[in-house]
């Protein structure tokens, strides 16, 4: 690879995710906005730039330019940490993605464990935010976020576990090598719903933004939230709809590896394609799909994902006992 | 009581009333025209249609005038019936077809009875494929505008103008659908109630021209309850404002005072708060303008000083009250002019007298015998000239009570009373508005109306008078033989009447108040009935501003008290002292204090005399309570805000409590004697409509984000309203059934001043928790019986030296009262001062009308005008007023005088105003009528 | 269990399928489709719309035929405005002829909801196609009669109130306006 060492942790490796994943999170602001346009028959934004390319570039400056106001009746440390913790926890998770052969930051044998554990994390910057800004609209949000999170939180887990049993492993870039010949969304094709579904709500995108439902709470638990610190939940929207993209694609469709051994491309951007494709699907299901009330996700996700994921999880283990 | 159905629905009614009103009294929807409370029923519109039943198996029915049938007990009737609607909604097309299609360009549009009627008819397409009826308008001087095409033939105006109101110059005229409604020619409507024609009219015929000069819908207009200051009867009104200025007042019903009826003085005169004439900032001495804050300064280093202060009878309660507090009752000085002073101390304790009882303006109309001494109440109480007037068809009713017929069936009671009227006895010194129904009229020089009232005295309490002793010989006007045979009918008028009534009033001066109160007392004595005594002060608060004021603390004491040294400052309020005092007096008092401070919202000579002139509010511009003849308090609402650098009379003089009304008023009664039972004026809406204010606003008001935005575009926050129940907006609770706080009366369906019927618990009755004011004095004492012979006539009673004449002042409607005079509407109604003299005393000098006179021994000169009716030994002034044209100071003249004639007359001096007084001057007309 | 409670067992699971999973995914389809959809937009301010004559838009006041004013200031459009844009003050020039004497629309705060437009008795306030009504300062948005009155008739070319009402103007005696008979004589008694 000549004068660039592509090597699992290192100083550029790292430099590099962390830019790549955030331009990519920023970029998706005019992504979404452009792909919603055509699925809505519009054009979406296409004056700044050549195709709108500069919208990001334009919203940037506007949000760091912003009145960055904090409510005088807000907590305002936490009020201040919320939005962090989000873009921390997230960022934090990308960690134990493995892009490529040799693209990552670390090789962690809980790599699976991690990622949940940060999604778990995630809740509280939601609640914080919601709590601290002692308004009412906020409060309502963040506890349709807490209960929203720590609920699809467990059918998350359950229905990776098929993904982990039958690759033996929790470290991501041992299950993506498993996957060389045979993706795990053949076996584990319920698992692969349960999770897209859960990601969806964990990451709380449309359809599942009941935090933030604008047409009954305002915009939820970021309704006192204004200039970057707004930006941060933002992108951290975004960031989290890159983190399960990547995740499903590393845990169902075989990562770096074609499909069927091609190995026509690069890995890297094997994986980026991949991604790419779920991260529009996310953007279609935004278009496409009306929200659904609160008690009825609940319900949905109790009463019928939860008894799904784990009826998988059986026929998992009694094939895989089989098998052996 | 008696029961009726109607449409299935029994109610209970008064059998007395007919069917239309007790249909409206229930609250029901019936459509009507030519009907009205106050005037009766003729049947002429056809439009009040419904089915009576003769009985629950009758299916057919009758269609019958609601307004002509008796609300007899047990009727059916139907109004929804098929056929009677029917015929309801041809008749409104019938009366549309020659409607000019002009409602957009029309002042009744919004506030329409005819429109409200049509729509509640179902009318909505002209099929009439036939030419309009047009007709020419005619120009009906300063007040009305005139738009004959749009008039349905109702009759009203003329029922209320000629028989009514006693007007002569307007009739109906041609024939079939050509009738007309005007004048015989063009030129001002002579009677003081014109302005009432733009209310009674049901559509746009007659409208109020001032208004219309600064246009505004009905809905667009901020209101509030208010009270005329126009005299002492305090009429009830309803001013309107828009953008800043106050556009109209209209009547505000009344069931005890106005009615529905007002003067025109109170309807047009109020347009003085818009003129140039308004003082809006503060000035010093040298008449540079000072901050408030300046102002305020130099205001509390005159009161560190130690200021007297000198109320006013045309400032409010709480205005006077402030003054009191704030120099003391001590210094507290009246207003009045000294005969007014004098006057006022007479009827504060005829208020309190056990033998009189002081009617309303309703009861007036009820007396079966009225005595007028001296006063014109037309030119100084106009409302009660109206009620006086109505007072003569007492007779009707009682004949009409005899023979049967309901009191509302007016074409039949006026055929069967033909001219049989109530007794009115007019004594006056020239020729009233009311001769023509009086059925006695003494005209005579003051010092013998005295004389002769004396008589009428004598001859109740069963003595025989000496008229040798009584009458002067150098009484002119009515002969001995004259007055004896007045007297004696009005005696016998007065002990044959059940409700008999005496008028008189401070014009007339205080000792005929004093007969009128003994004859009063004769009369209460002879009936063992507290006897109707209305005395009549001149101005809206006089008896308010009296009830603070010691006795002693005349105007008098304190300008002497000022031009002697004894006081330094002096504030007065609301009040232009050379109107009060002869202007010497005055001149030398204000000269001698070293400051005078002027609070009032006019330009006067006072303020222009002042080392500190300060701006207050106008009777619309801040919530303020006064005290009217009958010593009733009735609270007048803020109607729109006052701009800044003004401030309330009591704002300016900042006591305790003074920034709020309520508070205010509360210490008042506290406080002051005869005041205790003041806060009851106050409105308890705040309790009953939830705590929400009363808008002032109506529900449509428009403009709101547009009013302002050439000034701001951003609209700042709608004014709060800390002091009063209502609200600068239109947020809040519209009382929709309840009259407590009523600017504006409107109902579903009923835009026009007709809904006040849903108001009403009883039609032409009183309002549902009506706010009547209070009766502030108690009766509770037998005041001092002066004998009538005691009195001493001052003045009138010196041996007069050859061609010297007494001196009477006249009062003019337009003109006599110091503000309305400001109104532009009224001064086109205004005239010079002039002198009024008799024919023969005008031949005597050689003068005819229109030249001028001289007053010997003064510079004076004045107009003649040669009046037929004036005493021989009378010279009868009117002062003029400052307002407008020539003036002169009454109270600098002597009691007699001696004219001559100007050595050069002016060419065209006959013009100088003179126009204006033949059609402004009624009393003129009639002596003009009568020379021809 | 009895073959109804299955059947019915089946039918709810068919159903359940047929919600949470077909119907999704087929919208999730119908939706992807519209990728290959031309869009609607018009690329404005290079490509001008199309703009329908009754498009409500600029509020402007008309003259008549005669190219008088037609507002009379009857203050309909000021009452019927929900948002009360409108401020308006009557006046009256010797002819008698209704005239406003001072005409405001705050366009900052109008909605274009052409209330005004249908309560005008006589057709002088229009709303029109032009859309183009941005400014930088608001205060500019307050539009006075000045700016608002054209000097064509608008939309309605014939519409001439002073034709149709009964009241006398200069140039429209009594009598004059239409379905009038001439004024009558007072003093004559024939019919």
């Amino acid at each position: 690879m000549g004068w660039i060492e592509w090597q699992v942790g290192s100083g550029l490796n790292i430099a590099s995710i962390l830019l790549v994943v955030i331009v990519v999170a920023a970029m998706l602001i005019w992504v979404e906005r452009r792909l919603l346009g055509f699925w809505q028959d519009r054009l979406g934004p296409n004056r700044v730039g050549p195709f709108g390319l500069l919208q990001v570039v334009a919203d940037m400056i506007k949000i760091f330019t912003k009145e960055d106001w904090v409510p005088p009746f807000a907590d305002r440390f936490s009020f201040v940490l919320a939005p962090t913790i989000i873009m921390i926890v997230i960022l934090l998770s990308f960690s134990v993605v493995p892009f490529a052969p040799g693209v990552g930051v670390v090789d962690s044998n809980v790599g699976v464990l991690f990622v949940l554990a940060m999604a778990s994390l995630g809740a509280y910057s939601v609640m914080l935010g919601g709590l601290s800004s002692d308004n009412k609209y906020a409060l309502l949000g963040s506890l349709r976020a807490a209960a929203q999170m720590v609920s699809y939180e467990v059918f998350m887990g359950i229905s990776l576990l098929g993904v982990v049993a039958l690759a033996g492993t929790f470290n991501l870039r041992e299950i993506v090598e498993v996957q060389e010949n045979g993706w795990f969304v053949v076996p584990q094709f319920v698992g692969f719903l349960i999770f897209l579904i859960a990601g969806v709500a964990e990451s709380h995108r449309l359809p599942f933004d009941i935090p933030e439902a604008e047409q009954e709470i305002c915009a939820g638990y970021h309704t006192e939230y204004s200039g970057m610190k707004f930006g941060m939940f933002f992108v951290g929207e975004y960031l989290g709809l890159v983190l399960i993209s990547s995740l499903i694609t590393v845990l169902f469709f075989g990562g770096w590896h074609g499909p069927f051994g091609i190995g026509l491309l690069p890995p890297l951007v094997w994986f980026a394609l991949k991604a790419s494709a779920f991260i529009a699907f996310f953007i279609l299901l935004r278009a496409a799909i009306p929200r659904p009330r609160y008690d009825q996700l609940m319900s949905y996700g109790w009463l019928f994902l939860l008894p799904l994921s784990l009826i998988n999880l059986l026929v998992t283990g009694v094939v895989i006992l089989a098998a052996n | 009581m008696a029961k009726i159905t109607v449409d299935g629905l029994s109610y209970e009614v008064n059998p007395d009333n007919n069917l239309l009103q007790e249909c409206l009294s229930q609250g029901l929807d019936l459509p009507y025209f030519c009907w009205h409370p106050c005037m009766g029923s003729v049947g002429a519109c056809r439009q009040c249609a419904v089915k009576t039943y003769r009985d629950a198996e009758d299916k057919n029915g009758t269609l019958v005038m609601a307004c002509m049938t008796p609300a007899s007990d047990g009727a059916i009737v139907s109004i929804e019936d098929e056929q009677a609607s029917a015929f309801r909604a041809g008749v409104i097309e019938s009366l549309m077809t020659s409607h000019p299609h002009d409602c957009p360009v029309c002042e009744e549009g919004g506030e329409c009875h005819l429109q409200d009627m049509t729509q509640m008819s179902g009318h909505n397409y002209r099929r009439y494929d036939k030419l309009k009826v047009t007709h020419r308008n005619q120009d009906l001087g300063p007040f009305l505008n005139h738009e004959m095409n749009r008039c349905i033939t109702c009759y009203r105006c003329v029922r209320f103008y000629d028989d009514y109101a006693g007007g002569t110059d307007l009739a109906a005229q041609a024939s079939h659908h050509h009738t007309y409604f005007g004048r015989f020619e063009d030129g001002t409507l002579e009677s003081e109630f014109s302005g009432n024609l733009a209310e009674v009219c049901p559509t746009g015929v007659f409208t109020d021209k001032p208004f219309s000069e600064h246009y505004t819908r009905k809905w667009d207009l901020q209101v509030a309850p208010s009270v005329c200051t126009g005299c002492a009867v305090g009429c009830n009104t309803t001013p309107g404002e828009r953008y800043g200025s106050l556009r109209r007042v209209v009547n505000r019903y009344n069931s005890e005072i106005n009615g529905y009826f007002l003067c025109d003085r109170g309807r047009f005169g109020a347009h003085y708060v818009n003129t140039d004439n308004r003082l809006r900032s503060a000035k010093d001495a040298a008449g540079m303008t000072l901050s408030t804050e300046e102002a305020e300064e130099k205001l509390a280093a005159v009161c560190a000083q130690g200021a007297i202060g000198i109320g006013s009878p045309r400032a409010s309660v709480e205005a006077n009250f402030a003054l009191r507090c704030l120099v003391g009752e001590d210094n507290y000085y009246s207003g009045e002019s000294a005969q007014n002073h004098e006057a006022l101390q007479w009827l504060l304790s005829c208020l309190e007298d056990e033998a009189f009882s002081c009617p309303t303006i309703k009861e007036m109309e009820g007396a079966d015998a009225v005595l007028v001494l001296g006063e014109d109440v037309t030119n100084t109480a106009p409302r009660v000239a109206l009620a006086l007037r109505q007072s003569v068809r007492s007779e009707a009713t009682r004949l009409a009570a005899k023979a049967r017929i309901p009191s509302w069936q007016d074409a039949a009671v006026r055929e069967l009373a033909q001219e049989a009227q109530s007794p009115l006895a007019l004594f006056s010194t020239g020729a009233t508005r009311l001769d023509d129904v009086a059925s006695t009229t003494l005209n005579a020089d003051p010092a013998s109306l005295l004389a002769a009232a004396k008589a009428v005295d004598v001859r109740l309490a069963g003595g025989s008078p000496d008229y040798d002793a009584l009458i002067p010989e150098a009484s002119s006007g009515a002969s001995k033989g004259e007055t004896m045979q007045a007297v004696e009918s009005v005696c016998a008028a007065l002990i044959a009447a059940q409700e008999p009534l005496i008028v008189c009033g401070s014009h007339a001066g205080v000792e005929l108040m004093r007969v009128a109160a003994s004859i009063a007392r004769t009369l209460s004595a002879l009936k063992s009935a507290p006897c109707a005594l209305a005395l009549l002060p001149a101005e809206d608060n006089s008896v308010g501003h009296a009830m603070l004021v010691r006795p002693q603390n005349t105007l008098a004491a304190a300008l002497t008290k000022l031009s002697d040294g004894a006081a330094s400052a002096v504030i007065i309020i609301e009040n232009d002292l050379t109107r009060r005092a002869p202007s010497a007096a005055v001149t030398a008092a204000l000269q001698a204090a070293e400051q005078v401070v002027v609070v009032d919202h006019l330009n006067t000579a006072t303020t222009r005399a002042a080392t500190l002139a300060l701006p207050s509010t106008s009777f619309n511009e801040y919530e303020s309570s006064r005290v009217n003849y009958e010593g009733r308090a009735q609270l007048s609402f803020q109607v729109s805000q006052y701009p800044s650098g003004t401030k309330p009379v009591e704002h300016w003089l900042g006591v305790d409590g003074a920034l709020h009304s309520a508070s205010l008023i509360a210490r008042c009664s506290a406080e002051a004697a005869g005041f205790a039972s003041l806060p009851k004026i106050l409105p308890d809406a705040l309790t009953r409509v939830a705590g929400l204010k009363v808008p002032r606003q109506s529900h449509r008001y428009s403009g709101r984000t547009a009013m302002n935005a050439n000034v701001a575009v951003n609209e700042g926050k709608q004014a709060v309203d800390e002091n009063s129940v209502m609200a600068f907006s239109m947020e809040g609770a519209l009382l929709q059934q309840d009259a407590s706080v009523l600017a504006s009366p409107w109902a579903p369906r009923w835009s026009s001043n007709q809904s006040i019927t849903k108001f009403q618990a009883e039609v032409g009755g009183e309002l549902k928790q009506e706010q009547k004011g209070v009766h502030l004095l108690t009766r509770s004492v037998q005041s001092a019986v002066v004998e009538p012979d005691s009195h001493v006539v001052s003045g009138a009673t010196d041996p007069a030296t050859k061609g010297e004449l007494g001196v009477h002042f006249v009062q003019q409607i337009f003109g006599s009262d110091e503000l309305s005079a400001h109104s532009p509407a009224i001064r086109e109604r205004l005239c010079d001062a002039y002198v009024a003299l008799s024919p023969p005393q005008a031949a005597s000098l050689g003068a005819t009308t229109g030249d001028r006179l001289v007053i010997s021994g003064t510079t004076t000169e004045l107009s003649l005008v040669v009046r037929t009716q004036t005493p021989d030994t009378v010279a009868m002034i009117y002062p003029g007023t400052s307002a407008a044209g020539e003036s002169i100071n009454a109270l600098d003249l002597p009691h007699r005088i001696t004219l001559t004639r100007a050595p050069d007359q002016e060419a065209g001096a006959a013009s100088l105003g003179l126009a204006a007084l033949i059609v402004g001057d009624a009393v003129f007309s009639h002596a003009r009528a009568a020379e021809e | 269990m009895s073959t109804a409670r299955k059947n019915s067992a089946l039918t709810t699971l068919a159903v359940l399928v047929r919600d949470t999973l077909t119907s999704q995914v087929v919208t999730l389809w119908k939706v992807f489709r519209h990728l290959w959809v031309p869009t609607d937009t018009v690329q404005y301010p290079e490509q001008q719309p199309a703009m329908a004559s009754r498009w409500r838009g600029r509020i402007v006041l008309t003259r008549d035929p005669d190219g008088e004013e037609r507002c009379v200031a009857c203050n309909l459009c000021a009452v019927a405005c929900p948002v009360d844009c409108i401020a308006l003050q009557k006046t009256e020039d010797e002819s008698g002829r209704w005239k406003p004497e001072f005409f405001r629309i705050n366009f900052s705060r109008c909605i274009m909801c052409g209330f005004c437009e249908e309560a005008c008795p006589t057709n002088a306030i229009q709303l029109t196609p032009d859309f183009e009504m941005a400014e930088y300062k608001r205060q500019d948005m307050v539009w006075e009669k000045e700016d608002l009155l054209i000097s064509g008739t608008g939309k309605y070319h014939d519409t001439n109130f002073y034709r149709v009402a009964g009241k006398a103007v200069a140039g429209k005696d009594k009598g004059e306006a239409r379905n009038e008979a001439q004024p009558v004589d007072v003093r004559s008694l024939l019919p």
